[in-house]
Order: structure tokens, then C-alpha cells, then sequence
């Protein structure tokens, strides 16, 4: 580890000023590999503690120990931000590192999404989630590891479902239905009206209970954590945490492919433009982004999904040779993966990247086939839509407190998993507290009721 | 950031980090629930023949990665993808592993689920949840010379072996005196206590088991294999459940012996079947050896059913002579197929059973049923009554 690289670190960000990034102040840490590993298992660098981490933890460890990847930084959107630089890099490394870390803190301060989840109190995401963890250690020690665990598979396995539109700090619905408006120019009405009073028939206005929910709801941990019929305040407190650190996450995963071109555009500019870099740890650094950005693996002919800094990387170099640095900021700070790519991945450039679609056939062949652009555009967000998880929202809850869910089996284009779906709606069920439906259709697109009762 | 590393990257261990692996704790609590989920799956490591002929003190099983269930669509058969490079439509690629390709972060580690772990059971741990709340049917005690006397602890005192300090005892005799004179040393010898053992007496509960194997040559070696392994688990409860227990081993065909432990697990046989010689031999060695009046006995016999029927009548009278001496006599019927009509052997127990005698039956069709047998004998429900036993299932 050398610490050489820090001395870069103002000359780096003076240069990265000049040409006009714009980013709040990052706080620079070096860190052990296996804590490096654990953020990037856990996505935070301290967060709430739950079996399936665990499981991904060595998951990765297995994946590290194999070579199979590496990290080198993880990098904390804040005011002010934070960024944990892998203790083994080396010096070349770090200088990349730290061009790289300007990159993402310039994306994630200017990027709308990225605005409106740090507007909404999470520019301080890492303290807050620390806040949660501790909190729910607490809870274990009055409630008891396996309750408060109960409540985590539930909140986790729901992680993807909030909505974003909404604002962190949710209001209840309204709990009467908006009063029908009258009418104003009707006949029977006016003629109605100079009819004698019957007595005891005069109209009353009733407040009329609004239906709950008042519209199929996507956000279901606040819908759990708001109404679920018997739920404790410290189960409630577990929703909104999930539920908080998820609103941090979406941005990032809905801008990956822009945020990580981004951030490689920039440390590859930066380090071309930098005269007071030594020409030695110059040509390692840039030997280090020809590997960070390269489309396929050393020694292979095709890989078989696309590596998002390369992808982004070849986008913006295009964008900003095109149509220049300030348009360039511009679709930066209103894009999202989603747009970028429709917008921006032309056929010329999916042609020049050897971008193809395949498909997986029985016996694990592949074939390769033909695809327009659009298709491939579709291909390459399918995963991106609704954080990634099937679109499922709240329609009902029953007189007897059963909660209606609904999956969209027709915009996910068909039906969901019954055995996984069986043991999400059990998790539920443990802290609803009442029986729970889902309507989904099967493999031949039949409609089906899933419950959290029939499998016991 | 992230790249596919050619080479393994040099390890920095810090102390401090790794002391508070929380990845590392995660990972131990997700192993515990694996071992919770296994449990529930008893039979199949119970069913685990080799465990009784090498003897190991513990069980591998191979256990896949729990997985934290969420929605997910329905798999289809033809995934589609995008790729890069050097490919045009109509190409066939090899099957290729995509988790070699770049790009993969692995941030979500999604498929962690093709990973499968062997975890190590002990022996003595799946003992454990086999023989919870489990028994032997019956068990009187009775009055007798012996009384089993153990050392329970009980107690505190200022001197005793230094293994049996009580350092949370002796902290609050500090904390007590330093709370009258805070000036005082923080630690003397006079708040050290010790935890002290006295013996305990208590009635004494004798009691002798017989392991009665057909080893004729109508059971196969897979139903010999059953039998033992039902015996092996029943042998390993029972001694851990009884200090004062004898088991006592016998396998007969047409001809019978008491073998020992070891031999018995070894033992294999041909020629017919003649069950009354087996109980004949049962019998012998208890008048012999124990006293009914004073010991509680108990008989479990393995066979297959198939006794000669012109041994009917000899059987009945012996195994009438055993049931009115024990506690509790269980048959274990082990039934390969599906069969037409009840077996000798099965209608002899049966008999007994309606006669109002101890006696209980359960069939063993595979592997599977060894943990519903020990249950279905060593659970009080069984010993509530000795003639209203069910057949267990049969295949």
C-alpha cells in the first residue's frame, strides 16, 4: 500500500475543476480487502446484519479467492462523500482510484436521481444506515434474534418495492374518499330541489370510508409498515429502514451503466490531461483502465454480458466527441440508464462494439441471433425496469384483514414462481399477520390465487 | 470500481477489520439455519448407512446454499442476453460459463445458489434431536441392591479446585465488600468461590434391551443394512438416554446366537427362517441373566416377516412367554415391496398386541422411515398402551 498517491490527490482535483466537475468534497479511505469485500456484499459499510449477507459474503470471498474480480473502490454519494480505496491497490492504481472517485461524486451531485433521493435526507446515507443497524441490534437484545430476524426476510425480500415518486416520509392516505362534487346544471336536480321536504329524508352528507388501498399501491413496505392490521412499532421501524436505505440504492442501480462510464470517461481524461503524473505510474494506470473497461475477458473471442464501464465508457466518449462537454453534462444530469441507452447506443455503435443478442437453447448452446436495435436496447435494460424485481403491488386488504398483492403478469410478460412466491407471502404473512393473496397467472397463463396458507 | 483480476491480488489482513467481520458473522448464522433446516430433514441423516460401519464420530451431508426467497418471474427455457465481440447471427457458442465474463460485479451474487457446502454433523448432536422428549416405553423403576449415585453441583465454597472457580460469584463478593470500604484491593482470596459437588442418590433404574436380527437369506443386504442402522441409532440413544443399560445382541436364521456389539453390526446370514428359535434364544438369556421382577427388559427384533409358517404355533408360545416378562417387545418389519397380505411375523405381534401384551410393530420400507420407527417406539404415545400401536408406513 503506498501512500503516495494522497500527495496527487489536489492537483487531481484542481485539475478535475478546470474542467468544470462540480462535486461536494469526497473523503478519501483506505481500507483491509475483506472490509472492501463486505461493502460490496452489504452495499453500505455498516449495515443491518441478516443470514443472506452472509451467504453472499462467501459467495464473493469464493469469487475473489478464484480471481474471478476485484475491487478496487467503493465511493459514497454525500455531502460530504465518502470513498474506501482497496488497501492492496498500488500507487498507479490509486491515482486511477482517486480520478475515478471525481468522476462518480461529479455524477451523483448533478444527477437528477440522484438529487431527489439526497433531497429527500439521504445524503448522510451512511450514517443513517449505521443508525439502523444499531438500532436493530437493540431490538434483538429485547426482542430476541429469531423475532427480530423474522422481520428482516420479510423487509429485505420486499427491498425492491418502494416507490420513488413518493416522498421518504410517506403521509397515510386520506381516510375518507373525497366528497362527490355535485352537479351543477341538471333538470331532475333543480326540479327536484323545489319539491316539498319529506320529513326525515332530508339528504345527509356521509363521509364515505376510502377503499384501502385507493389505487393498487407499488410501495409495499410502506403500505406493510402504514397498515398492517396488528404489526409492533419496532417491526414498523425495520419496514422504513429497508425502506430508507432502498430509496439510496435505486439511483444507484438505475444509472450503473451511465455513473460507471462516467466516472471511467473521467478518470481516463483526467489522467491524459494530467502533466504531473510520472510517466511510469501514468502507463500503469492506463493499463489498469484498458482492464477496468475491456468488453471480453483475456484470451476469449465474445462474453456473454456486457461490462457496464465499457458499455457507458464508449457512450460518453461518443456523446462528448459529438455533441461536446456541455451536452455531454446535460443528458449527465437528466438521463438514466434507461433513456441513455435508447438515446444514445445507436446501431452504428452497437455495430462498432460487436454488440449481439443470443439465445440460451436446451444443452446450454447458445446461438447467436439477429436483432434490431430496439431489441437490443430491450435486452439490455429487461433487468432494469421497477429495481429490477417483478412488478407487484398492494389492490386489497379485506374486511378480515387479508392483504390482496397483484403481480402485472402482463407488462413482466408472464407469470411468477409459485414456490418462491409461497415462501415471500409466508415472510409477509409473519408480519401481517393475517392471511395474504397474490394474484398472478401460471406457466400457461392461467390466472392463479398463491397464498401464504396453502403451503403450510 | 471493479475488474476481472488476472492475478489474486495481495492479501492486506488488518486485526481490527477482521475482528468485526460482520460478513464473517452473517455467514456463521446463515450455516445455523442451514443446520436448523437439516435437522428437519432427520431421516436422511439417519438413513446414512456408512455411519455404522467406519465408526466416525461425525456425518457429512451435503447441504445447498439457503436461499433468501423474493417474487420472481417463471424461469422460461430460452434466456436471452446480450453479448460482445466476435460473433454473427446464426452462431453457435459453446456452453460457456457467463460468470467468467466481465462486467460481472457479482455486487448481487444472485446465484450463489449453485455452490453446495458439506457440513459436518456430530453423531452425538443428531442423537440428540432423535431422541428428544424420547424414552424408553414403560420404564418402572425398581426397587433393587444398586442405587445410581452421581455427583451433581451444588453450592459455594471459599476453597476448591481452581477449575471450579465461579468468577461471576467471586465478582460480587468484591464488588460487595468494595462497596463498604472503596479503598480496598479490587481482587483478595476472600472473595474467590468455588462451586462445590455433592452426590446425589437416586433409585435405580435397571434396564436390558435385546437387539433380535433375522438374518436369514431372505433379507437382503439392503434390509440387513436397515435393520442395523434402525439398531445403531436405537443402541446409541439408549446409552446415552441409561447409564445403567444392557443391550444384549442376538441374530438368528434357523439357528440362533448373542454376538457382540461389534459383530452384530457385521453380521450376515443364509438359510431360513425359524422365529422362535431367535426368541427361544432371547428368552434363555433372559431368565439367565435378568431378573424381570427387577429389571426392565425390552425386545426389538428386525426381520423381514417371512417366518415358516409351520412355526407358528412355537413362536406364539414364545414370544407370549418374553411379552408377559417385558416391558415393552417392538417389531420391525422390514418391507422391501408392496405386500399382498400380512406377514407371519407381523400377525404374530399382532396377535400379542390384541392379547393385551406390550407388543408394537412398524414397518421400514426405505431409508427414509428408520427416524419414523425409533419415534414411533420411543415417544410417549407409543407406551401409552401396549396393544393400541398403528402399523407405521408401509411402502
Amino acid at each position: 500500500m503506498s501512500t503516495d498517491w494522497r500527495s496527487h490527490v489536489p492537483r487531481l482535483e484542481g485539475l478535475a475543476r478546470k474542467l468544470g466537475l462540480d462535486w461536494s468534497e469526497v473523503i478519501f479511505e483506505a481500507v483491509p480487502d475483506s472490509f472492501m469485500t463486505e461493502i460490496a456484499v452489504y452495499g453500505l459499510p455498516v449495515r443491518m446484519p441478516h443470514w443472506s449477507f452472509g451467504a453472499r459474503y462467501i459467495y464473493q470471498l469464493l469469487q475473489r479467492h478464484m480471481g474471478y474480480s476485484r475491487l478496487f473502490e467503493v465511493v459514497f454519494p454525500g455531502d460530504p462523500g465518502h470513498a474506501y480505496l482497496a488497501a492492496s491497490n498500488g500507487l498507479a492504481d490509486n491515482v486511477l482510484v482517486t480520478a475515478h472517485v471525481l468522476g462518480h461524486a461529479d455524477f451523483s451531485k448533478n444527477n437528477m436521481l440522484f438529487r431527489r433521493c439526497q433531497d429527500q435526507g439521504n445524503a448522510h446515507i451512511i450514517e443513517h444506515a449505521a443508525s439502523h443497524a444499531r438500532q436493530i441490534e437493540r431490538h434483538i437484545e429485547s426482542y430476541g434474534f429469531n423475532a427480530v430476524e423474522q422481520v428482516l426476510d420479510a423487509a429485505l425480500s420486499l427491498e425492491q418495492y418502494v416507490d420513488l415518486d413518493q416522498s421518504l416520509r410517506r403521509e397515510r392516505y386520506p381516510e375518507y374518499a373525497p366528497t362527490p362534487t355535485e352537479p351543477k346544471d341538471d333538470p331532475f336536480r333543480t326540479r327536484f330541489a323545489t319539491l316539498d321536504a319529506t320529513p326525515g329524508a332530508a339528504p345527509q352528507a356521509r363521509k364515505v370510508r376510502a377503499p384501502l388501498p385507493p389505487h393498487p399501491e407499488r410501495d409495499l413496505l410502506w403500505f406493510i409498515a402504514t397498515y398492517a392490521p396488528e404489526m409492533e412499532s419496532w417491526e414498523r421501524d425495520i419496514f422504513l429502514a429497508v425502506r430508507e436505505e432502498s430509496f439510496y440504492f435505486y439511483p444507484v442501480f438505475a444509472t450503473q451503466i451511465m455513473n460507471e462510464g462516467w466516472a471511467s470517461y473521467w478518470h481516463a481524461r483526467l489522467l491524459r490531461e494530467a502533466d504531473f503524473i510520472p510517466e511510469e505510474t501514468y502507463l500503469d494506470a492506463i493499463k489498469c483502465h484498458s482492464d477496468v473497461v475491456r468488453p471480453v475477458a483475456t484470451g476469449e473471442q465474445v462474453a456473454l454480458s456486457i461490462n457496464p464501464y465499457h458499455l457507458g465508457f464508449t457512450l460518453w466518449e461518443e456523446i462528448v466527441k459529438t455533441s461536446g462537454l456541455d451536452d455531454a453534462r446535460r443528458v449527465m444530469r437528466e438521463d438514466d440508464d434507461c433513456s441513455f441507452l435508447r438515446n444514445y447506443l445507436t446501431r452504428e455503435i452497437a455495430e462498432e462494439m460487436g454488440l449481439f443478442r443470443y439465445q440460451r437453447q436446451q444443452h446450454g448452446q447458445i446461438k447467436v441471433v439477429a436483432a434490431d436495435i430496439e431489441e437490443l436496447h430491450e435486452n439490455l435494460l429487461s433487468g432494469k425496469y421497477n429495481f429490477g424485481a417483478p412488478r407487484v403491488s398492494v389492490t386489497e386488504v379485506k374486511n378480515d384483514g387479508t392483504l390482496v398483492l397483484a403481480h402485472d403478469s402482463q407488462l413482466d410478460g408472464r407469470g411468477l414462481d409459485a414456490e418462491r412466491t409461497g415462501k415471500v407471502l409466508e415472510y409477509i404473512k409473519r408480519v401481517w399477520r393475517r392471511p395474504v393473496l397474490l394474484n398472478t397467472v401460471d406457466a400457461n397463463a392461467k390466472a392463479v390465487v398463491l397464498s401464504s396458507e396453502f403451503l403450510g | 470500481m471493479s475488474e476481472d483480476s488476472t492475478g489474486t491480488s495481495p492479501q492486506t489482513l488488518n486485526g481490527w477489520y477482521e475482528l468485526f467481520s460482520r460478513g464473517s458473522r452473517d455467514w456463521l448464522r446463515h450455516n445455523e439455519k442451514i443446520r436448523e433446516a437439516v435437522r428437519e430433514h432427520l431421516p436422511r441423516i439417519v438413513s446414512g448407512s456408512d455411519i455404522i460401519n467406519d465408526g466416525a464420530r461425525t456425518v457429512r451431508i451435503p447441504v445447498r446454499m439457503l436461499e433468501h426467497y423474493r417474487f420472481r418471474l417463471l424461469q422460461t427455457g430460452d434466456a436471452q442476453g446480450v453479448g460482445q465481440g466476435k460473433a454473427k447471427p446464426g452462431d453457435v457458442l459453446g456452453p460457456a460459463n457467463p460468470q467468467n465474463g466481465p462486467g460481472q460485479k457479482g455486487a448481487g451474487g444472485k446465484d450463489q445458489g449453485g455452490i453446495e457446502l458439506m457440513l459436518e454433523f456430530k453423531v452425538d448432536d443428531v442423537i440428540d434431536w432423535l431422541w428428544e422428549d424420547m424414552k424408553l416405553p414403560n420404564l418402572q423403576p425398581r426397587a433393587g441392591a444398586t442405587e445410581d449415585s452421581e455427583w451433581k453441583r451444588e453450592g459455594w465454597d471459599r476453597r476448591g479446585a481452581r477449575s471450579r472457580l465461579d468468577r461471576r460469584r467471586s465478582l460480587k463478593e468484591s464488588v460487595k465488600r468494595r462497596a463498604l470500604d472503596a479503598d480496598s484491593p479490587a481482587f483478595t482470596d476472600e472473595d474467590l468461590r468455588y462451586r462445590q459437588l455433592t452426590r446425589r442418590r437416586q433409585p435405580a433404574l435397571r434396564a436390558a434391551v435385546f437387539f433380535l436380527i433375522d438374518v436369514s437369506g431372505s433379507m437382503s443386504d439392503r434390509d440387513r443394512q436397515l435393520a442395523k442402522t434402525f439398531f445403531f441409532w436405537v443402541a446409541a440413544g439408549l446409552r446415552r438416554e441409561y447409564k445403567a443399560l444392557d443391550i444384549v445382541f442376538v441374530a438368528h436364521t434357523t439357528d440362533a446366537w448373542e454376538f457382540s456389539e461389534a459383530d452384530f453390526f457385521k453380521v450376515a446370514g443364509s438359510g431360513g427362517t425359524v422365529t422362535s428359535v431367535g426368541l427361544a434364544k432371547v428368552r434363555e438369556i433372559m431368565l439367565e441373566r435378568f431378573d424381570p421382577g427387577s429389571c426392565n427388559v425390552y425386545l426389538f427384533y428386525a426381520s423381514d416377516g417371512d417366518n415358516a409358517s409351520d412355526d407358528r404355533a412355537p413362536a406364539s408360545n414364545e414370544l407370549e412367554t418374553i411379552a408377559k416378562a417385558v416391558r415393552y417387545a417392538g417389531y420391525v418389519e422390514i418391507s422391501a415391496g408392496v405386500r399382498s397380505s400380512q406377514s407371519e411375523t407381523m400377525g404374530l405381534f399382532e396377535a400379542a398386541a390384541e392379547a393385551g401384551r406390550p407388543c408394537g410393530r412398524f414397518s421400514v420400507g426405505g431409508p427414509d422411515d428408520i427416524a419414523g420407527a425409533v419415534r414411533h417406539f420411543f415417544t410417549a404415545e407409543a407406551n401409552t398402551s401396549g396393544n393400541a400401536d398403528v402399523v407405521g408406513p408401509s411402502v
